[in-house]
């Protein structure tokens, strides 16, 4: 692709998030509005955010790249992702809203009234995004580097540049519209230049899909397995990331977070035809690119080619660059929140102001994961936004789940579970990482812990809950009828316990 | 109080099981049974078209039921508190 075109799309996408972040900073005044968007936001609007937000360089470029080299078995990335929100609907999404907490570390404190609870939450969040941040990084340096022919490291640091730019200037009230807007336009840049790919392809007679469609893993068994644990983990995961609960503070109501979250599944479908298509139409036309995450951004140039093919790759380029910019800002927000409320408040740095502790929250949030992804970690993107799926399953699912319906759960049982699903899902998450795995049945049951690790922090928080010396907290009794019945009863919901005011 | 968690857990749960019969029948259907997994319609490969497409308005039609369902349970908690 001509460098030149490239660069227009990127640059003019970096531009146009900017500005809408410095148009939400002039309205975004006090603490309150910085983390939560003062909880003021419309089910449509939230809807979109969430959208915008959650549809990262994994759903962009990374599953059409598994299913150009894998086959069918890889749609299960995207229909768990959004399952994921099915289940999060049913389960958390109105109790959550209706605990009243801002962040997840806050729902562990008001539900097991324990510090350590609390503190081992504020660690699982920092771990899960940092995790699920690093592939981002990745992700952009693919995408500059495919569509200009600059470093690697380049892109990384563009999209760390501008997010750091948004989060410091307006926090989640500018993120809120960012993120509406980059839903829409993710949208259009994977769906206009796919019609354009169609109409060659049934041009070209519209050869048949069926003899591409055999996925290439061999042994069945181990296949088998990494499907339902890959299941497992994207079901029970979503409700665990630390980015998606943070927006559903910004419901005004539980009715309206349900709504909120029925509008999301309908965005995240439509949305999840698309690379699909992409990775079959790449099996077709550019089975050379399998192993790679770059068929999305290659497709429009080879397909198509002259100056159509180049500005179809331009609008994509432009559509993976809002994915990386969307899902960063979020999860840089809930990071730096956790991060400024417990650990910069917390310590020497106590006296500043909670806005500057924010400010040095998000600059930690970035630098960490930008470093682990300049360092050369190298997953495909879609597997290592998987990992962190499978740790947010072993950990926050159980504490969330039981913690809202299971009145039994002490700290110590929750203590308990997020210890040993943290560990055993963590470890899972080094190994894959540092180590060359193979297709073995040790391997895969490494590369998709959730399978056996999930199971273990459920069992053990139950078991300890029970069986433990821990006594169950004294005002869980109100906490769940607060969790659980609408707004608008007058009855007894305890003192307004979970929000921390700042 | 507890009758209103109780038929909200009843629902949820309701909702995960059907989820969890059809989805999960689908792997083993589509790794055991060789026929469904090279049927195609219109030269597309039966598993794209469910996995692809199907799948996602099976999500939405879940999720709406749920929705109405736990907005009606509300509805008559309300009404029998309000009553009091």
């Amino acid at each position: 692709m001509n460098p030149g075109v490239g660069w227009a799309a990127i640059a003019t996408v970096s531009v146009a998030t900017a500005a809408i972040g410095a148009f939400g900073l002039r309205i975004s005044r006090t603490t309150s509005d910085f983390y939560v968007a003062s909880r003021s936001v419309g089910p449509k609007l939230n809807a979109s955010a969430i959208g915008g937000e959650y549809l990262s360089a994994a759903s962009f470029l990374g599953i059409a790249g598994l299913i150009l080299t894998y086959g069918a078995d890889m749609l299960w990335y995207p229909v768990g992702w959004t399952a994921g929100y099915l289940v999060l609907l049913v389960l958390v999404a109105a109790p959550l809203r209706r605990s009243g907490a801002y962040t997840l570390p806050d729902f562990a404190q008001a539900r097991l009234e324990s510090i350590a609870v609390r503190r081992m939450s504020s660690l699982l969040v920092c771990l899960i995004g940092w995790l699920y941040l690093m592939p981002q990084f990745q992700g952009a340096g693919i995408t500059v580097q495919t569509v200009t022919g600059a470093p690697r490291w380049l892109g990384g640091v563009v999209v760390a540049v501008v997010v750091l730019f948004n989060a410091v200037a307006g926090g989640m009230r500018s993120i809120t519209f960012v993120q509406a807007f980059q839903y829409w336009l993710k949208l259009t840049a994977i769906t206009l230049p796919l019609i354009f790919l169609l109409m060659v392809w049934h041009g070209d007679g519209s050869p048949s899909l069926a003899a591409t469609a055999q996925p290439v893993a061999a042994d069945r068994g181990p296949a088998l397995y990494s499907t339902y644990s890959l299941i497992l983990a994207t079901f029970l995961g979503t409700m665990g990331l630390p980015h998606v609960l943070v927006r559903f503070y910004t419901n005004p109501d539980g009715r309206q977070a349900r709504r909120t979250t029925l509008a999301v599944l309908a965005l995240l479908g439509l949305f999840y035809v698309m690379p699909a298509i992409y990775g079959a139409l790449g099996r077709l036309y550019t089975p050379d690119l399998a192993g790679r995450d770059t068929v999305v951004l290659e497709l429009p140039g080879r397909m198509i080619g002259g100056v159509g093919g180049d500005a179809l790759g331009a609008l994509v380029a432009a559509g993976a660059f809002a994915a990386f910019l969307s899902t960063c800002s979020g999860l840089t927000v809930s990071v730096a929140g956790v991060l400024s409320q417990d650990l910069v408040s917390r310590s020497r740095l106590g006296v500043l102001r909670g806005v500057t502790a924010f400010r040095l929250g998000a600059v930690a949030a970035v630098l960490v994961p930008l470093g682990l992804a300049l360092a050369g970690a190298d997953v495909p993107v879609a597997n290592a936004v998987g990992l962190a799926f499978a740790v947010a399953a072993s950990t926050f699912c159980p504490l969330l789940v039981l913690g809202i319906w299971w009145r039994g759960l002490t700290a110590a049982g929750a203590l308990a579970g997020l210890a040993v699903g943290g560990t055993l899902s963590g470890f899972a998450v080094v190994v894959t990482i540092v180590a060359d795995l193979d297709s073995g049945w040790l391997d895969t049951l490494l590369a998709q812990p959730a399978a056996w690790s999930v199971p273990a922090a459920f069992v053990t928080m139950v078991c300890v809950s029970v069986y433990g010396r821990g006594r169950v907290p004294a005002g869980v009794a109100r906490l769940m009828v607060r969790l659980h019945t609408p707004e608008h009863l007058d009855v007894d919901r305890g003192p307004e316990a979970a929000a921390h005011h700042r | 109080m507890a009758s209103l968690i109780r038929s909200q857990l009843r629902l949820a749960l309701l909702v995960i099981a059907v989820l969890g019969v059809v989805v999960a029948a689908l792997p083993a259907l589509f790794t055991l049974v060789p026929g469904v997994r090279e049927a195609a319609i219109g030269g597309v490969p039966l598993p794209w078209i469910v996995l692809g497409f199907l799948v996602y308005p099976l999500l939405l039609g879940l999720g709406w039921f749920y929705v109405r369902q736990a907005e009606r349970t509300e509805h008559d908690f309300s009404d029998l508190v309000e009553r009091d």
